[in-house]
């Protein structure tokens, strides 16, 4: 377990950083020290047990037993070398970025994603289940995205975000792809397993598509040519970030791949030919670009992909002595292009500017920082008795080696030297060009040694560059240790030294060395001869080109599908359903009829059967008519009412009685805002076309519906039938369904009615909606909206209603009822008092704000759920009891009763939010008429007062026949 | 009796297709909910036509209608109210921003 937790601690540490921004500005970089500082406590144990030669694998839980995707971790040499870089360059970033970020820059902000790209990375590096090892390389994406962007008013920097998260989440994508199939292929999504079954692997007819799709998903991460081009443009992101991500771990996470699965897939052509060509390619181009970059990150960046080019390179090569050497690169690039990139940050944060053009002769005003940059620099460069050097000369050798295999054995050292040659220029450029030559001019800022803040933080990787350099040996037994677990066997005997003697990599290193310094003295060729270049055959440009091209062919697309026009995107909808459903019904060859036997049909049923055609035909002809078709169509309504109790269901019948109800006034209150008729559509081709769909439609429907009711069929009800006592407690079926065995549809509905609740209280707000103030006919409208006899009788009747509805609550689980129907019922004894008091008179006596109400509905079903989990049970398992009361008589306790009373409030908040706030907005157009609000306590006086005040109504309105209303 | 019905869904169906592909809001929220008769019925049917046999367990019963239909096409009308509401609103929302009740915003030839 404590892998798992070792992952976690920084998931929770970005939550914590956020809140702890209350304590002050630097908390949260407390907050993010004290995570890494823990995990790397927590690592101590598991570390102990890799050391002494065994791998720590950890079941966590089962994810998705039958699909073979569980949780589980696992440390092995090579997975605590990437943690250790990733907590301890993490470490070391923190502390600087700490005094790097400006006081606008909101550190929790900062710090949050910078931990949750950390957590993303350690769970990259730990996984042992390959869709888990997936998930969290997905979640690098996107806190990379998040980082990147972090200065988010700037364009290029949600630009740069943006490009890097397409070429990396494109990648993740295909890497999908090859992860299924190399889970197919070894029978397994556990590391442990694939790594034993390469040779079944490699093997597999479908080896090379699983090889391309995961080698997309490296290169894409770890920036390889031709997915080189998004690094550089991710250099929008704040230093301390590159200095992170773009040096230690997030391009480095593809090379972590590659390693991980190098027992697994390395070994044939197709491995070799594909990724060390590829890294050859990306190693020479990088550091030909480097070198006419003039933003000191910009150069940074390209030599990051030239390095990465190397070590993939070494991979692909595929010897162990080259796995070793590419292990040790990893360790040596990390240390010096981190401190390189904090060094960038130093002078851009003390001089204003990281142009190349402006920065000269910095030494004078930095001389501490020119001397790290300069041993930093020295390192990438491959000088004797640093770091880099070592693992150079490994990667020459190798090189050598590997090419001695091939018909031109003097061809790729050749080639492999130009690229150390631009490697060396580039290196020399950084550090000479900004620190030494002529004095600095016109410099945003008056330079000078940055805050020990940030120097120590360099200092640390620059002693640990020089130390490794000289006593090579010091990390012999780690690389070895790192070296075991990749290849997953011993690696060869080799020795990590300076000398080595007169080899033929010295010599290419030499070469490199002086070449390195010829080319940085005609710079300026290089440079007039990138101008030309500039802009052609620009990896950056065609990716732009694609994107526009998709944009635009999206565009189309949907501008085909949606020319704004709703009738005609119905019209594609319907045409396209009917002909689906005409294909099914041709292409059946079945009768129409099928044999169960047809119930006889009784008067009654013909009567309302007929009555609800009529009614609908009524509406669609006189749907101009909109106050009759509304009038119409609540009768169908009722009818469909009347027919759910024919048909044996009491509980749809009353709910779409509520229902029913509470519609037509929502839709009155509606009507009045709108015009009270459609204007006839002149286009009776059109209206002909229409009315053949509708025709079409509807005889289709009817045939299927008499093709399925013919029909017999076999149910799952049986089982909820039987065990609906016995499993649920309660004698009504549809309830216990609704509460009980399908409870969590349930919870998830009353989420969506909420949320429909909410976004109309959202469109409501603010809206203002002038109310006519006559009708059509030009006649005003009675503003005696409260009669006597309605507002008397509905104030006697709320105390009867509201029983009626705990009754229906109460009894809902045996009888017909529940929380849906008495919720509705309650709604629409309240919506009565509104309607026979108004508005002003209910909000004094009810709380009008229904918002808590909807709140604490949820709050209480899902406590129901999740009680269940306390006494051990899945989510919202129930239990019940029988109790005996007085007068009520037998009564049944279920867990089952809270959920149904959370479904409850939340249908009585939602309803009422909904008709209370379009009724106050009702009210409130029509303050201008009604002078004085009816907010009197006592009916009479208001209505006495409104009495008077409402009749002069200006002459020149009601003259107004065929003005718009709406319009005042 | 199931032709009846079949009939009644068919008429409800056509009723509510048609008013759907009116131009103007109101007519098209009758549609709807004309429409969302036609389909709660239609899913409610799923469970055959049974007369006189509600899913409450009694001594006496012994056979039921089928609740699964029943419990789905009770939230489905809670739903569609709350569909209704929303879309209506919505119209409102479109009247006062657009100046006119066309489905579109504005009238499209």
């Amino acid at each position: 377990m404590v892998l798992a937790y070792l992952t976690l601690i920084p998931f929770l540490g970005a939550v914590l950083t956020k809140l702890s921004t209350r304590l002050g500005r630097y908390s949260s970089a407390w907050v993010a020290i004290l995570s890494a500082t823990l995990a790397l406590c927590l690592l101590w144990a598991p570390a102990q047990q890799v050391w002494q030669g065994s791998s720590v694998v950890q079941q966590v839980a089962l994810w998705v037993p039958a699909m073979d995707v569980n949780l589980a971790f696992r440390l092995d040499g090579l997975s605590l070398l990437f943690t250790l870089m990733i907590l301890l360059i993490g470490l070391i970033v923190v502390i600087y970025a700490r005094y790097y970020l400006s006081p606008r820059d909101s550190m929790g902000r900062f710090y949050a994603y910078l931990l949750l790209f950390m957590g993303s990375m350690l769970g990259v590096v730990l996984s042992e289940n390959i869709i888990q090892l997936l998930m969290f390389w997905e979640l690098t994406s996107l806190s990379s995205f998040l980082l990147i962007s972090y200065w988010q008013q700037r364009e290029e920097a949600s630009r740069g975000a943006r490009m890097a998260l397409t070429i990396t989440g494109g990648g993740g994508l295909a890497m999908l792809g090859g992860f299924l199939l190399l889970g197919n292929m070894a029978g397994s999504y556990e590391l442990s397993d694939i790594l034993l079954a390469g040779d079944t692997i490699r093997s597999h007819a479908h080896y090379p598509y699983m090889l391309v799709l995961i080698l997309l998903g490296v290169f894409t991460k770890s920036a390889q040519f031709p997915f080189h081009f998004w690094l550089p443009n991710a250099m929008a992101a704040p230093t301390p970030v590159s200095a992170y991500l773009h040096s230690a771990t997030m391009v480095k996470a593809g090379i972590f791949l590659l390693a991980r699965l190098f027992p697994a897939l390395s070994g044939t052509q197709e491995w070799t030919l594909i990724v060390s060509s590829v890294g050859i390619i990306t190693f020479i181009m990088g550091s030909y670009f480097a070198l006419s970059k003039h933003d000191m990150k910009a150069l940074l960046a390209y030599s990051t992909i030239s390095h990465l080019g190397l070590i993939v390179a070494l991979f692909g090569i595929g010897s162990p002595l080259a796995v070793v050497a590419g292990i040790f690169h990893i360790i040596n690039h990390a240390t010096f292009k981190a401190s390189l990139f904090m060094m960038a940050g130093i002078v851009d944060h003390e001089t204003g500017t990281r142009d190349m053009r402006q920065l000269r002769g910095l030494r004078r005003y930095m001389p501490h920082s020119a001397v790290l940059m300069v041993i930093a620099a020295a390192a990438m460069a491959g000088i004797p008795g640093l770091n880099g050097f070592i693992s150079k000369e490994m990667f020459l050798a190798e090189v050598v080696q590997h090419g001695h295999a091939s018909s031109h054995p003097w061809l790729l050292p050749v080639i492999v030297t130009a690229g150390a040659i631009f490697s060396a220029a580039y290196s020399l450029r950084i550090a000479h060009n900004v620190f030494f030559g002529a004095e600095p001019k016109d410099l945003p800022k008056s330079p000078h040694e940055p805050s020990r803040g940030m120097q120590v933080p360099v200092e640390i990787l620059v002693i640990a560059c020089i130390v490794i350099g000289l006593f090579p040996q010091l990390a012999q037994p780690l690389v070895t240790l790192v070296a075991d677990s990749t290849l997953q066997h011993a690696a060869p005997e080799f020795h990590l030294a300076i000398w080595h003697g007169l080899t033929p990599e010295l010599l290419m290193s030499a070469v490199a060395l002086l070449g390195g310094i010829i080319v940085y003295t005609k710079r300026e060729i290089f440079f007039s001869l990138q101008t030309h270049l500039d802009g052609k055959l620009d990896a950056k440009m065609i990716y732009n080109g694609l994107m526009r091209r998709l944009f635009a062919l999206s565009s189309v697309i949907t501008m085909n599908a949606d020319n704004l026009s709703q009738k005609r995107m119905l019209w594609i909808l319907f045409v396209t359903s009917i002909a689906l459903g005409a294909y099914g019904f041709f292409s059946g060859g079945s009768p129409l009829a099928g044999d169960r036997p047809m119930l006889p049909v009784d008067p009654m049923s013909a009567m309302v059967a007929i009555i609800m055609m009529v009614a609908a035909v009524s509406t669609v002809i006189m749907h101009q008519q909109r106050f009759t078709s509304l009038v119409l169509v609540s009768a169908v309504g009722l009818g469909v009412a009347l027919t759910f109790v024919k048909f044996s269901a009491p509980d749809l019948a009353l709910t779409q009685l509520a229902v029913e109800f509470i519609t037509a006034v929502l839709l009155l209150l509606a009507l009045f805002f709108l015009p009270q008729t459609t204007p006839d559509e002149q286009d009776r081709l059109r209206q002909g076309r229409d009315v053949a769909i509708a025709l079409v439609a509807g005889i289709g429907i009817a045939a299927l519906s008499y093709a399925v009711l013919t029909r017999d069929y076999t149910s799952i009800a049986d089982y909820f039938i039987a065990n609906s006592i016995s499993g649920g407690g309660g004698a009504n079926v549809v309830n216990v369904l609704l509460v009980d065995f399908r409870g969590f549809d349930t919870m998830g509905e009353i989420t969506v009615l909420a949320l429909a609740g909410l976004g109309i209280y959202a469109m409501l707000d603010q809206l203002k909606l002038l109310s006519p103030k006559q009708d059509a006919e030009g006649r005003p409208w009675n503003p005696d909206t409260h009669p006597l006899v309605l507002a008397t009788f509905s104030r006697i009747l709320l105390p009867l209603a509201l029983l009626v509805a705990v009754f229906i609550l109460l009894r809902g689980h045996n009888q017909p009822g529940g929380g849906f129907i008495a919720g509705l019922i309650t709604s629409a004894a309240l919506i009565v008092q509104y309607l026979a008091n108004g508005v002003e008179w209910t909000r004094s006596k009810l709380p009008a704000n229904t918002h808590p109400l909807i709140g604490y509905g949820l709050l209480v079903a899902a406590s129901t759920g999740i009680a269940s989990w306390y006494f051990g049970y899945p989510f919202l398992t129930s239990t019940f009891n029988h109790l005996h009361l007085p007068v009520l008589g037998e009564f049944e306790l279920a867990s089952a009763m809270a959920f149904d009373i959370g479904v409850f409030l939340v249908v009585v908040g939602t309803s009422l939010l909904i008709l209370i706030n379009l009724g106050m907005i009702h009210q409130v157009s029509y303050l201008p008429r009604i002078h004085k609000p009816a907010s009197g306590k006592d009916a009479k006086t208001s209505r006495s007062q409104r009495g008077s005040n409402t009749l002069p109504i200006p002459s020149d309105t009601i003259k107004q026949k065929k003005g718009m209303p709406w319009k005042h | 009796m199931e032709a009846l019905i079949s009939i009644l869904i068919g008429i409800l169906t056509a009723g509510g297709v048609y008013l759907c592909l009116r131009s103007h809001t109101f007519p098209v929220v009758l549609g709807l909910t004309l429409l969302s008769y036609a389909v709660n019925l239609f899913l409610f049917m799923m469970g055959r036509l049974v007369i006189g046999k509600p899913p409450i367990i009694t001594e006496q019963a012994s056979n039921y209608a089928d609740p699964l239909p029943q419990a789905l096409v009770l939230t489905a009308i809670v739903i569609s109210f709350a569909m209704t509401a929303y879309i209506i609103v919505l119209a409102l929302k479109a009247r006062t921003e657009m100046g006119n009740d066309h489905v579109d915003g504005k009238e499209i030839r």
